[in-house]
């Protein structure tokens, strides 16, 4: 296990310079999500056109790796369907937990490969995953403060 | 190690003390294990793990009923851990130690079995602010459950409880005061004897959680004058899943069972059930025989050792950590009491406490992270988590300046 895997520069770039951080307003979904085991809050916004997010936003408190995941994935996904951002939910989940994952065509989401060698920060890097998979569902709008990941 | 006077400061033998503990031999990461973690769980000397093991070995049958010898033997082995444990913290009389799963059990028995039945809508059972959720969350529930409020005394900036401001919320409707001894998040050492005799001079039940408590300073129930006392096992170096309520006799006498079942009985018909007699009355099913076993062998441990000493060195490691981190920019330590015992919460600007906590680990050093089941108090200083450094006698200065080495890594690293 290597530190410098888990903080690569591009995870800590991200969580010095969070992207897409802030409120967005108007949004079609609004979800809280919550890491009971350590207390980290993240808020999701989106803005979709039709089955396509607009638009993504994401605020809130929490460790290098849930403040760089979260500002990852918002890059990944603006721009995506619905469907694909889901799929991609996957293959970051399996880069998360399965060490023969592939990382290729993830991008920057590579970046959190380092993760997977930390099982107790798995879930730091998936919470804002959980909490746009909870924002995508329809109907929109949508409101919810309860996507936990225990 | 930094330069302070030591000269004065008791002999505690403190490598000598490590020695009785195999865990400290490990290395994490390449690193020696600097466990300070203990305010979760402290570390199992091996005279305990030799207990438990002897007697799994050669002891093991269900207690109190059998006429054979391992039952004799077994239901020896464990009323003499209680009997350990009646002198280990004063009581009055075997009937007043009951064996539970630990702390948050006591703490939920006494809410159910004493204050239930007492309590009725409009009455108050008052708590502090820096209170674990296992001596909230029982309370809260007992409060649906009958109507009565939950009344909450204030703390100050520097995690205080002052004696004015609690004993200002003590009403005529208040039926039960309870609070922490020491305060797992903060490491504040509360008045509670005071606290106690104010509570009794209004004829308030008091009840203590000592889980934070006992393993730092000599617990004598009786001179503390309240009514409950509760704590864990395996924060005073004995194992998990056994726990301590003391109760004062005339009380815990009046009190109806908690749960139903074996041992609890002295005769049961389908129309009436007799219960059986104190400690019995609370301890319905197989207890944890191992574990109340291994909880004697710790006190016994604790027993033989300078416990005067080994107070004197953890109140030292208190105050040699806190000199350390105070000097590391940008760090700011929660919890400032006058009074504290053995633990130090802080955070870092830029570095959070889970981050920490993983990259101290890569330096073999295991720190507490997150919101340590304290969340008003986190509140209160608009935290969403602290970094805890815990500490027992068998804890070094030099293992405090690794983890004074580590935190400016961390730094360095987010820098």
């Amino acid at each position: 296990m290597e530190l410098d895997d888990l903080y690569r520069d591009v995870i800590l770039d991200h969580n010095r310079r969070p992207r897409n951080f802030g409120v967005l307003e108007p949004a079609d979904a609004s979800v809280e999500g919550f890491n009971p085991m350590c207390g980290d809050r993240l808020t999701v916004r989106l803005r979709m056109a039709g089955q396509t997010i607009a638009d993504i936003r994401f605020e809130g408190q929490g460790c290098a790796i849930s403040t760089a995941s979260a500002s990852l994935m918002t890059e990944a996904v603006k721009g995506k369907s619905r469907a694909e951002a889901l799929a991609l939910f996957d293959r970051v989940h399996s880069l998360l937990t399965d060490d023969d994952a592939p990382s290729d065509e993830l991008g920057k989401l590579a970046a959190l490969s380092g993760v997977r060698e930390f099982p107790a920060r798995v879930k730091c890097a998936s919470l804002c995953w959980h909490t746009l998979a909870s924002a995508l569902q329809p109907p929109h709008p949508r409101q919810l403060a309860a996507v936990s990941t225990e | 190690m930094k330069n302070i006077a030591l000269a004065n400061e008791p002999r505690f033998d403190v490598m000598s003390a490590r020695d009785d503990f195999p865990v400290l031999a490990r290395v994490i990461h390449g690193k020696p294990l600097a466990y300070l973690d203990n305010g979760a769980s402290a570390q199992r000397p091996r005279a305990v793990i030799d207990a438990v093991n002897d007697y799994e070995r050669h002891h093991h049958a269900n207690i109190h009923r059998g006429v054979h010898t391992l039952s004799q033997e077994a239901t020896g082995l464990y009323e003499s851990a209680r009997d350990r444990l009646v002198r280990f913290i004063g009581a009055r009389s075997r009937h007043e130690i009951i064996f539970v799963r630990g702390a948050t059990e006591a703490i939920n028995l006494v809410a159910q079995s004493y204050a239930r039945p007492l309590l009725q809508s409009g009455d108050e059972i008052l708590i502090t602010y820096l209170e674990h959720h296992a001596n909230i969350v029982p309370w809260q529930l007992v409060c649906e459950q009958t109507g009565a409020k939950l009344v909450v005394a204030p703390m100050d900036q520097r995690g205080e409880i002052h004696m004015a401001a609690v004993e200002s919320l003590m009403s005529d409707r208040t039926r039960l005061f309870a609070c922490a001894h020491v305060s797992n998040a903060l490491g504040t050492v509360l008045p509670v004897k005071r606290l106690i005799a104010a509570a009794k001079a209004r004829g308030i039940a008091t009840l203590v959680d000592g889980a934070q408590a006992v393993p730092h300073m000599p617990i004598d129930v009786q001179d503390l004058g309240c009514d409950f006392y509760t704590f864990s096992g395996h924060k005073l170096f004995g194992p998990t899943g056994i726990g301590v309520l003391y109760g004062r006799e005339a009380l815990l006498e009046r009190m109806p069972p908690w749960q139903g079942g074996g041992d609890m009985i002295l005769a049961v018909t389908f129309g009436k059930t007799t219960y059986n007699s104190l400690p019995y009355k609370f301890e319905a099913g197989t207890p944890n025989i191992s574990g109340a076993i291994g909880l004697g062998a710790a006190i016994e441990f604790l027993g033989r050792m300078d416990l005067e000493g080994a107070h004197a060195h953890e109140h030292a490691l208190l105050a040699y950590a806190t000199d350390v981190l105070s000097e590391i920019e940008s760090l700011r330590i929660i919890g400032t009491a006058p009074d504290k015992a053995s633990l130090v919460s802080f955070v870092v600007d830029g570095v959070h406490p889970h981050d920490l906590g993983t990259i101290l680990d890569e330096d073999g050093i295991a720190v507490r992270t997150g919101h340590h089941c304290a969340m008003p108090v986190m509140d209160y200083f608009k935290l969403a988590a602290t970094a805890r450094a815990s500490f027992a006698f068998y804890n070094t200065f030099e293992e405090i300046d690794r983890l004074g080495a580590g935190i400016l890594r961390a730094r360095s690293i987010f820098a």
